[in-house]
């Protein structure tokens, strides 16, 4: 026994400790605030367990509180970044509950807005991703200095530059200005010289490919399993787009292709995201030049009192199937209202793909997970 | 012989090079940030003078007037001493560095072994600020930077006798000579070693894309997250002195040092440092950071061989 | 497939189950989830994606509701389970689908449903020490800003 003893002790006489570190909720790379309790063995990731809510305002309950119309203000403030993509799936699922028909040109005008606001997001998305991996700035200020053009091309149409709310229940608010079709199409040529940029400045650097292949590769089953959707479940390979498996608006008009991943790993998912932005140009160019005649705007009155009833409508947002379940009990606010946040799952898969690998794994493997804490909090 | 004379001329020496350093650091931060701008779409500073000339002046009068705070944990005297082991090898190394053919504080004869040596001293700075501020992250990153600078020190120190080895000689003013004709970088064997040297240059002085040990995605901001005021100014005119000696060591020994037509030595000396200096912003701006297991293995696996292969390459080469 | 088929396909094999009136939804006993819920794992509908879990409080009971995706097939199905306000618990999903743990923890946060044999049963948006539910209809604010005392 004691020789035992003290061969355990001679064992530890060089020993390395487990150590925990709190990434978060101030870090520059945790897109948000988002704190990863970190346990550590030098350098390698043993556990890591994220900790939510720093942003949650419990919109759900706000909703329950709101009319109908008041609330799409709120879905502003849910994803950011792609803000007229929340205002686009909350105002389906309302016309839904109220089975109430929307302009051509409306429907129209919101698949050209939800498809900029796709490039926008994306554009913020690959560039956060590459300074996560340490390219200091320089691709984010190329995606900021693109999405700038999108944004003026926003900020004339509805006076907004972040938080739009401009589709409304029935319609959109306003109609597109005199001359904007021109800019949109100056933009579509722009970007598309502009994403054949990206490909030479990032996407097959020697240094960004060692970084980021075979980095957090996300099998299909897994992928499924946890419920992640969109460009992160289409990198695992699998065809899945609510854009064409059930076309909402107008989107079964144009032609598109889903890009799809090889591996799941981390260039995989930054690879679709940068085809992704080369579709939506291509569903905006289509869908400018088939702009149909008439008002888009929204006829609806400002109170709605819908049926009794349920529904649930998912949309394609650019981090993945945004879901809203609204409960109606007949009154002109929602019983219950559901924000199903697509990077609220695809947070959840963090854990697994980390551990073992290298604390600058974990950031490139979030980056590459693009997601936004104001959706996931909600 | 020690007389007044050189006593004088010791001192006289020490002031211009502290005075050349401050200046010189506070240039290269504001052009840092003027290069960093230009590359990212933006203007940089601009307020401060024109186009933002003055911006560093007012950012030393800030880092002056700041308040030194240290954290309650820290260990006094190692937190207290380490950034002054980071910066005073670097301003030590000046002594050999010839800005022409008079203006050399000292001309030793083992110029180039004074330079490995003094330089090495940098990473125990380093590491005790990541040791001292008792802070993981900035232990971390004392690690990963101890580990680094002694990886790249073995192909940087390899490269270099390359180049004593064609030029015959250690000091750095016999080594200038030696490129009358033409700058080592041209030469055909040495060519390889310039390479290597520029490499592990970079590394050395932990930019990107080997700033692993500051690595601001992951470790906010490395070893110094804890320091502030004049310790943190402490710590960057040591990483930009370190810098502008890395790129004056290339430029004396692969550029063909002061050397050049029609312009004073002295301005031909400049123009080639910052011009490497600049290609040296040119890439921190424009690659992302390699994973520290993957610098590691880059350093040992690759680097050192070849530049092992190109020393025995470059060896055989003379002898015949 | 269309809701109406899925459930005649459920029916078939589970004759407890039945329609909820006005949705589509399917609402299922608690005793057999877990046997349902691998059923419509691993048999024919292949309902591999457990897309999206919550509550809706009817203040004498609680609907927890399940939606499930099947990637293959492209459809869509609503479960749901009656539970009692008063001491609402049921079997966790997790063990069958991954994604129900975060999904189910946050039930739980704001609902105060109890997940049996969950893996991690701890709030996730509220703080860990939040006491009450705050999506229950008979949830008070708590008084952050006491009222001054005159």
């Amino acid at each position: 026994m004691e020789d035992s003893l003290s061969a355990q002790s001679m064992k530890k006489d060089i020993y390395t400790e487990e150590f925990l570190i709190n990434m978060g909720p101030q870090h520059p790379s945790t897109h948000g605030v988002l704190s990863l309790e970190c346990r550590l063995d030098g350098e390698i990731v043993m556990d890591c367990t994220p900790h939510l809510g720093y942003l949650h305002r419990s919109m759900e309950k706000i909703a329950e509180n709101r009319t109908y119309t008041q609330f799409i203000p709120f879905t502003d403030r849910l994803d950011y970044v792609a803000s007229i993509n929340n205002n686009l799936g909350y105002c389906m699922t309302v016309e839904k509950l109220l089975k109430m028909e929307v302009p051509e040109r409306a429907q129209y005008i919101r698949v050209i807005m939800a498809e900029l606001n796709r490039i926008a997001s994306h554009l913020i998305g690959i560039g956060a991703f590459a300074q996560d991996l340490g390219a200091f700035a320089t691709p984010l200020f190329y995606g900021f200095r693109d999405r700038e053009k999108i944004l003026e091309i926003f900020d004339e149409i509805c006076g907004n530059r972040l938080t739009y709310n401009y589709i409304r229940i029935g319609g959109v608010q306003s109609d597109f200005p005199e001359g904007l079709d021109k800019k949109i199409n100056e933009f579509i040529k722009y970007m598309k010289l502009k994403i054949d940029d990206y490909d030479q400045l990032l996407t097959n650097n020697a240094i960004l490919l060692a970084r980021s292949k075979n980095i957090g590769c996300l099998s299909k089953e897994v992928a499924i399993n946890y419920s992640i959707t969109g460009p992160n479940l289409r990198a695992s390979g699998i065809r899945r787009d609510i854009r064409k498996d059930a076309p909402y608006l107008v989107y079964d008009r144009f032609e598109f292709d889903v890009p799809l991943g090889a591996n799941g790993d981390a260039w995989d998912r930054y690879k679709v995201r940068v085809e992704e932005i080369r579709q939506s140009l291509r569903i905006v160019e289509q869908a400018i030049h088939a702009l149909p005649p008439g008002n888009p705007t929204s006829k609806a009155n400002r109170i709605h009192k819908p049926q009794a009833g349920e529904v649930y409508v998912r949309t394609e947002n650019p981090r993945g199937e945004l879901g809203f379940y609204i409960v109606s009990d007949g009154s002109a606010t929602p019983y219950r209202l559901k924000i199903r946040g697509p990077s609220f799952s695809n947070l959840a898969v963090l854990p697994e793909l980390v551990k073992g690998l290298k604390i600058a794994d974990i950031i490139c493997i979030l980056g590459s997970l693009d997601i936004v804490l104001g959706e996931i909090d909600r | 012989m020690f007389t007044f004379l050189n006593l004088i001329f010791m001192v006289m020496a020490g002031v211009m090079v502290l005075g050349f350093i401050a200046v010189s650091a506070m240039f290269l931060i504001w052009w840092e940030r003027k290069v960093s701008a230009h590359i990212q779409n933006r203007y940089g500073p601009m307020r401060v003078g024109w186009h933002g000339a003055l911006q560093s002046v007012a950012d030393v009068i800030k880092l002056l007037l700041k308040e030194d705070i240290r954290p309650t944990k820290a260990d006094a005297w190692v937190w207290w001493l380490a950034p002054f082991f980071a910066v005073v090898p670097s301003v030590m190394a000046f002594v050999v560095i010839p800005f022409s053919k008079e203006l050399i504080p000292r001309d030793l004869n083992i110029g180039v072994l004074y330079i490995m040596a003094i330089t090495s001293v940098c990473v125990i700075g380093i590491f005790m600020a990541g040791w001292g501020s008792n802070n993981k992250y900035s232990l971390l990153g004392g690690m990963r930077a101890a580990a680094q600078i002694i990886s790249y020190e073995l192909p940087l120190i390899l490269s270099m006798i390359t180049v004593v080895m064609v030029a015959n000689s250690l000091s750095m003013q016999k080594i200038v000579e030696a490129q009358s004709r033409c700058w080592f970088i041209f030469h055909p064997n040495l060519a390889l070693a310039g390479l290597i040297y520029i490499i592990a240059a970079t590394a050395e002085v932990n930019r990107t894309p080997f700033d692993i040990p500051e690595a601001e995605s992951e470790l906010v901001a490395g070893f110094h997250t804890e320091y502030s005021g004049m310790k943190f100014a402490m710590f960057f005119l040591g990483e930009y002195t370190n810098v502008f000696i890395v790129s004056a060591i290339a430029t004396t020994l692969f550029l063909g040092g002061w050397k050049g037509p029609l312009l004073p030595p002295i301005a031909w000396f400049l123009i080639k440092t910052y011009g490497i200096i600049t290609f040296l912003m040119w890439v921190r701006w424009t690659f992302p950071r390699l994973r520290v297991d993957q610098l590691m293995g880059f350093a040992w696996k690759f680097l050192t061989p070849v530049s092992f292969l190109n020393l025995a390459i470059v060896g055989l080469l003379l002898l015949k | 497939m269309r809701p109406s088929e899925i459930f005649d396909l459920i029916k078939a094999e589970f004759p407890e189950v039945r329609a909820e009136e006005g949705t589509d939804a399917v609402v299922c006993p608690k005793e057999d989830l877990l046997k349902l819920c691998r059923w419509l794992k691993n048999g024919s509908l292949g309902f591999d994606d457990l897309h999206c879990v919550t509550a809706i409080d009817r203040k004498e009971r609680i609907d927890l509701v399940h939606i499930f995706y099947s990637t293959s097939q492209k459809h869509i199905l609503t479960l749901k389970i009656y539970l009692d306000a008063k001491d609402p618990s049921v079997e966790s999903l997790a063990p069958i689908w991954r994604s129900a743990d975060w999904f189910e923890r946050e039930t739980y946060d704001l609902f105060g449903i109890t997940f049996l044999h969950h893996p991690d049963p701890r709030r996730i948006l509220n703080p860990y020490d939040w006491k009450d539910y705050p999506l229950r209809k008979d949830y008070a604010n708590p008084n952050f800003i006491p009222k001054p005392r005159l």
